[in-house]
């Protein structure tokens, strides 16, 4: 029996098909240099802000910026002990504020209550609160705490970073608890556990490294934030012996130092920054390696 | 427990399709006038019929018909979703699971469930078989070793783990974790096991294994079963119920589902004409 042609004989391979392929391959090799191009340039400013950082801050780096006073201005030596443990404290309250109403909210809305009108409208504020510029939070922490106790102070400091760090760690915490698997929820309940089991044993160890994940950048971006401290705790040059007094801090002393006329100061500010971009990769990093998952 | 209160003939119609004739097992579950709503939408109608004990019930039906919405009825873990209600009853030992006195979480520590996808926790073997009893907040290592060691075997995985129970359960293959899921529903003694497709992600070998360890099983449990497989139902079970559109169609033993049955849809179904 004949089969009957349709088409015209061709080659498997006609003129026509290797024109078209080969457009095909050179835009498919194009796009894909132009992406690899543009990914190093990502990698641009980064390597130069790190460059910058060390080549302008490791002069002035000595043990002695860790334990001194900052010098007064136009007067050599010194450090910025003070400013260290500032933003220390600072942050360490701002988390101690945060984090509590922050990982207990996420809990709520993703596993108490993950349908309920309050769940819609937490999340939502959250995600209005994220965009608020960190000079508001300074300015209500002002008004909340300043204006209250009469003085700048740490607390005021860490109440405003509190406020900026708020929906960061709620938002990363009920994205990392809603990334538990639902089978492992299912099997608990199946198994007779209660809500509370169920989210302390299972669902919250699960959840754990990502919501560390999201504290640290909390923390990062709070630790490395001028404007509400500014407003808040001031500075001051002295160690602080309470957390009701003002306070110096790292991004303060960077903004107060840079402003300077003086070479030594300005040189002091660079070493500032880099140590507090070391400190925040230094807890970053000492996060990651407590909290990585024990298998996988 | 002690199944000896209620006899499947007493309040109960006498058509086969609510009792099956000739089972002589005293009703243990009983499903009376039970309707089921997803929000407004109706998923189950009118279903009526007594389970045994000691038998393997399977539920047979097309995609949507209702058989998995009731057997998460049986321990209530419907009541995990949001909008969901219902009318009618169902009882286990004449005793209602909706009733206030009930609490859930008891209900549920005496029925086993198992998923259509294995879902062991990301801990160990050992720790996954023991969750059932540390959230009972029982601790006693004398205890908990006796325990993972008789639910391994008796889902003849012993053997297979006995010497890695500290290693991740992850890293077993789809059978064995989906055994072990098996072993952690009956670690805590329960009177019921619920299985919803539980071989639907497995291939024919660990298939068989877990048929086999059905059989086994039906000993100490009354077991319910999920199925989309004909075969399985037929090589598994004693009795099999079918459900379309949300309706119970047929409720007999199995053999006779299978040889004679009286519903033309539930032959429809049986010899694949539609489904």
């Amino acid at each position: 029996m004949m089969i009957p042609h349709s088409n015209p004989p061709h080659h498997f391979f006609s003129n026509h098909e290797k024109k078209t392929s080969f457009l095909r391959l050179w835009s498919n090799q194009l796009l894909t240099t132009l992406c690899v191009l543009f990914s190093f340039f990502t990698l641009v400013p980064l390597f130069s802000l790190l460059y910058l950082l060390i080549h302008k801050g490791l002069p002035l780096l000595h043990f002695s910026v860790f334990t001194k006073l900052p010098p007064p201005p136009g007067l050599h030596g010194g450090g910025f002990g003070n400013a260290i443990i500032g933003t220390i404290t600072m942050v360490g309250i701002a988390t101690l504020l945060s984090a509590p109403i922050g990982i207990l909210g996420a809990i709520y809305i993703s596993e108490y209550a993950p349908h309920s009108s309050l769940t819609a409208t937490v999340r939502f504020i959250a995600k209005l609160l994220t965009g608020i510029p960190s000079i508001i939070c300074g300015a209500f922490a002002f008004a909340l705490v300043v204006l209250h106790t009469g003085q700048f102070s740490a607390l005021a400091g860490g109440a405003a970073l509190s406020i900026l760090m708020l929906p960061t760690i709620l938002l990363t915490s009920e994205q990392a608890l809603m990334g538990v698997p639902s089978s492992y929820r299912d099997a608990s309940y199946g198994l007779g556990a209660t809500p509370f089991q169920t989210i302390w044993r299972i669902v919250l160890p699960e959840a754990l490294p990502a919501m560390m994940m999201g504290m640290m950048l909390a923390v990062a971006r709070a630790a490395g934030e001028t404007a509400p401290v500014l407003f808040t705790a001031l500075f001051s040059q002295q160690w602080a012996s309470s957390i009701m007094e003002p306070t110096a801090s790292l991004s303060v002393l960077i903004y107060n130092f840079s402003a300077l006329p003086y070479h030594y100061q300005v040189q002091m500010a660079w070493t500032a920054s880099l140590v507090l971009v070391a400190m925040v990769t230094g807890t970053n990093i000492l996060a990651q390696l407590l909290f990585r998952r024990k298998f996988q | 427990m002690n199944p000896t209160s209620i006899n499947s003939t007493e309040l109960l119609p006498s058509s086969s399709k609510v009792t099956p004739s000739g089972v002589t097992n005293e009703t243990f579950i009983k499903v009376i006038n039970f309707d089921f709503f997803y929000g407004k939408k109706q998923t189950l109608f009118n279903i009526n019929f007594a389970i045994p004990s000691k038998h393997v019930t399977s539920f047979i039906g097309p995609s949507g018909s209702g058989k998995s919405t009731l057997l998460r009825n049986f321990n209530r873990m419907n009541e995990l979703l949001p909008g969901v209600r219902h009318e009618g009853d169902i009882t286990i030992e004449g005793r209602s699971i909706f009733d206030a006195s009930i609490e859930i979480i008891a209900l549920r520590r005496r029925i086993g469930m198992v998923f259509q996808k294995s879902n062991p926790f990301p801990r160990s073997i050992y720790e996954n078989v023991v969750f059932p009893l540390r959230i009972m907040g029982c601790h006693k290592r004398a205890h908990l070793n006796e325990t993972v060691e008789r639910s391994l075997r008796s889902v003849a995985l012993w053997d297979e783990v006995k010497d890695r129970l500290g290693e991740n359960a992850l890293g077993l293959s789809g059978g064995q974790m989906q055994r072990l899921c098996i072993a952690r529903a009956i670690a805590g003694q329960p009177d019921i096991l619920l299985m919803d497709e539980p071989c639907s992600a497995l291939d024919p070998i660990a298939t068989a294994k877990i048929e086999e360890l059905i059989v086994e099983l039906k000993k100490e449990f009354t077991i319910i079963i999920v199925t989309h497989s004909m075969q399985q139902a037929s090589r598994v079970s004693d009795l099999t119920a079918f459900f379309n559109f949300g309706k119970l169609i047929e409720f007999d033993h199995t053999n006779r589902i299978f040889t004679a049955p009286i519903e033309k849809q539930t032959e429809d179904y049986i010899t694949g004409r539609f489904g």
